[in-house]
């Protein structure tokens, strides 16, 4: 096995909320020890569902965030907060809303240029200009793109603009943070196929961002399933899509549409909310939704076991689907 | 309808100008904004003409002329159109030359207070929680007196005189630009281009005022053309007060303070620059109703 880009060990974040001048601040544990690797032209998707820590974890990897406990290691090298400047360069993150991501007051030359501007003071400005527009048919726009606004682009074209803006620093790592939930399912496909398209081009490490269990079924080699800031199975794409483990997994794959109607399928219907980050009840915090939860699940937290795909659970799904 | 209303904002012509050009276009749906605007031209015209337009020195005193009256009624004569005041100078003359400091005192206040405002308000939108709240708390303590109460106790600590009465009512009007701009900056700091603009690297001045700040103007600008208003009243009203311009400056609120004890004898001495306050001060609040509404893009209507 090849060396990782970037792989990270005990990766936790929690935020204090709530707390006034008379309350004490409560511990949000927005995610829990996560550990995976990044390999140079791989896709690592995280899947869950809102408020399962995703975005959170796209923010300590693009380093806008410390993470409170765990590390980042980038090419064999523990990130601290003091080299964040230099390592810049190396993550980048596509955002998943188009509509906010870029500055309305900013031509699309502007917006493309600005990383250039920031990192690399030394390029003369008709470099700069020319890197721009070399990226811009890369992504698949038009030169005459370059001096317009933000708010006469569609959906789509604006992503592919968000792309283009993340690929100006030629990073290794890209964050892509739901980058096709909002988009026309027309136009997701296009875009999909560019991200897929341009990893094969600059051999980039994508950690994948989506609760679209078919997308994640198109573009990733590796997945994380995370509920409620922990992973709760971890593999191959192809093993755990034929075979989740973790109750969990199982009924997420089971809410994805099938493209062939008679083919039946059993719809598993999970009960309950997401129980909530603040008061977490000690043992599997899915138990209170799961229909295998017996006690232990409820005191005991299982660890992440096994070799290639692995899994938290106390009962886990065996191969033949009980 | 003319013919501009046929043509609505098209995205072919290059994007400022067609900014400016939708501008326009919802700026013209309000009559009343751009009555104002004329208005407002025609007093800044009279400001920077001031020299030229007026028919004699604004302190030049015709004593056989005292308290003469307009043209129209009579005894008045056409050598001075709107009357003489007791000191037989020219209304006319005064009363352009008047609008000088009107303008004078707009412009300089409302730079004054929205620099100062705005620069405040974006530490406050960056600034760390409790940072926050002292600024917050400061602007709030200023903004619990009456404004006109506050400039006064200034001017009475700094001295009458126009240039302490500007920087009173500067600092009077400070704290709406405080609270606009931490508003704008906290809603806009949330999205998504400004993370984007720090995962590249920006430093923290330059997502304040490359990358947040032109996005907050829409709202200031409205304030800055409200308040211009203001401070014409305020500065007329200190001036009244014998807290502003002092004589003879021919500054209007000055004009009104002096005259006061002849308001029953020679009502002209007391209307014109009464009237020239209300058009004004009235005329820029048109206008800015009708900014609001086109840079707004929450009252727009589609």
């Amino acid at each position: 096995m090849t060396t990782p880009v970037m792989s990270a060990k005990g990766l936790s974040q929690h935020y204090n909320v709530g707390g006034s001048l008379f309350t004490k601040p409560q511990v949000l544990r927005a995610v829990q020890g996560l550990d995976f690797e990044l390999q140079a032209g791989k896709t690592l998707a995280v899947v869950g569902e809102s408020g399962c820590g995703k975005s959170t974890l796209a923010r300590m990897i693009t380093m806008i965030e410390e993470p409170t406990s765990g590390s980042i290691v980038l090419d064999g090298k523990t990130i601290t907060p003091a080299d964040w400047a230099k390592l810049r360069t190396t993550v980048q993150i596509v955002f998943q809303d188009p509509y906010g991501s870029l500055n309305p007051r900013q031509t699309v030359g502007k917006i493309l240029q600005e990383p250039l501007l920031i990192n690399s003071p030394g390029i003369s400005p008709a470099e700069r200009e020319q890197k721009a527009r070399e990226m811009l048919s890369l992504v698949g726009l038009r030169n005459e793109h370059f001096d317009r606004y933000p708010h006469m682009f569609s959906g789509g074209q604006r992503q592919r603009i968000a792309v283009a803006r993340a690929l100006m620093l030629e990073p290794r790592v890209l964050v892509l943070d739901e980058p096709v939930s909002a988009l026309d399912l027309s136009i997701q496909s296009a875009i999909l196929n560019l991200i897929v398209d341009l990893q094969e081009r600059l051999n980039l490490a994508y950690l994948f961002i989506s609760h679209d269990l078919s997308v994640v079924r198109h573009v990733a080699d590796d997945v994380i399933v995370m509920y409620l800031g922990r992973a709760v199975e971890k593999g191959r794409k192809e093993a755990l899509f034929a075979a989740p483990q973790h109750p969990y997994t199982k009924a997420l794959l089971s809410a994805t549409p099938h493209a062939d109607p008679t083919q039946k399928t059993q719809r598993i219907k999970l009960e309950g909310e997401l129980p909530s980050p603040l008061n977490v009840m000690p043992g599997c915090p899915f138990a209170p939704r799961c229909w295998k939860a017996q006690d232990i699940c409820r005191q005991t937290m299982p660890d992440l076991v096994g070799n290639e795909n692995q899994v938290a659970c106390h009962f886990p799904i065996g191969p033949d689907g009980t | 309808m003319t013919e501009a209303s046929a043509t609505p904002p098209t995205g072919s012509a290059p994007a400022r100008s067609g900014r400016l050009r939708e501008f326009w276009y919802y700026f013209r749906e309000n009559r009343g904004a751009v009555f104002g605007l004329w208005i407002f031209v025609a007093f800044a015209l009279c400001a920077a003409f001031a020299p030229i337009l007026s028919p004699y020195d604004p302190t030049e005193q015709f004593r056989q002329h005292i308290l003469q009256p307009p043209a129209w009624q009579e005894g008045g004569s056409w050598a001075f159109p709107l009357g003489t005041d007791p000191l037989g100078r020219d209304m006319l003359s005064r009363l352009i030359e008047g609008a000088r400091y009107s303008f004078f005192v707009g412009i300089v206040v409302v730079t004054f207070a929205a620099s100062g405002g705005i620069l405040v308000g974006l530490i406050s939108g960056f600034a760390p929680k409790w940072l926050d709240m002292i600024i917050m708390r400061i602007m709030d303590i200023i903004l619990a007196f009456p404004s006109l109460l506050l400039a006064l106790v200034l001017v009475a600590i700094l001295g009458p005189s126009l240039t302490n009465a500007m920087i009173a009512i500067g600092i009077v009007l400070q704290p709406h630009y405080v609270r606009l701009t931490r508003a704008s900056v906290m809603s806009e700091r949330k999205k998504d281009y400004v993370t984007a603009a720090r995962v590249v690297g920006a430093s923290r001045l330059r997502l304040m005022f490359v990358t947040v700040l032109p996005n907050c103007l829409a709202p200031i600008i409205v304030q800055a053309a409200l308040s211009f208003s203001t401070a014409i009243l305020d500065a007329a009203a200190l001036g009244f007060l014998g807290m502003g311009a002092q004589p003879p400056t021919p500054e209007w609120g000055t004009m009104l303070a002096e005259a006061r004890e002849f308001i029953l004898r020679a009502w002209w001495v007391v209307t014109f620059p009464g009237l020239a306050i209300l058009v004004t001060v009235l005329a820029i609040n048109l206008m800015g109703d009708g900014l609001r509404d086109a840079l707004d893009p929450k009252l727009k209507r589609s």
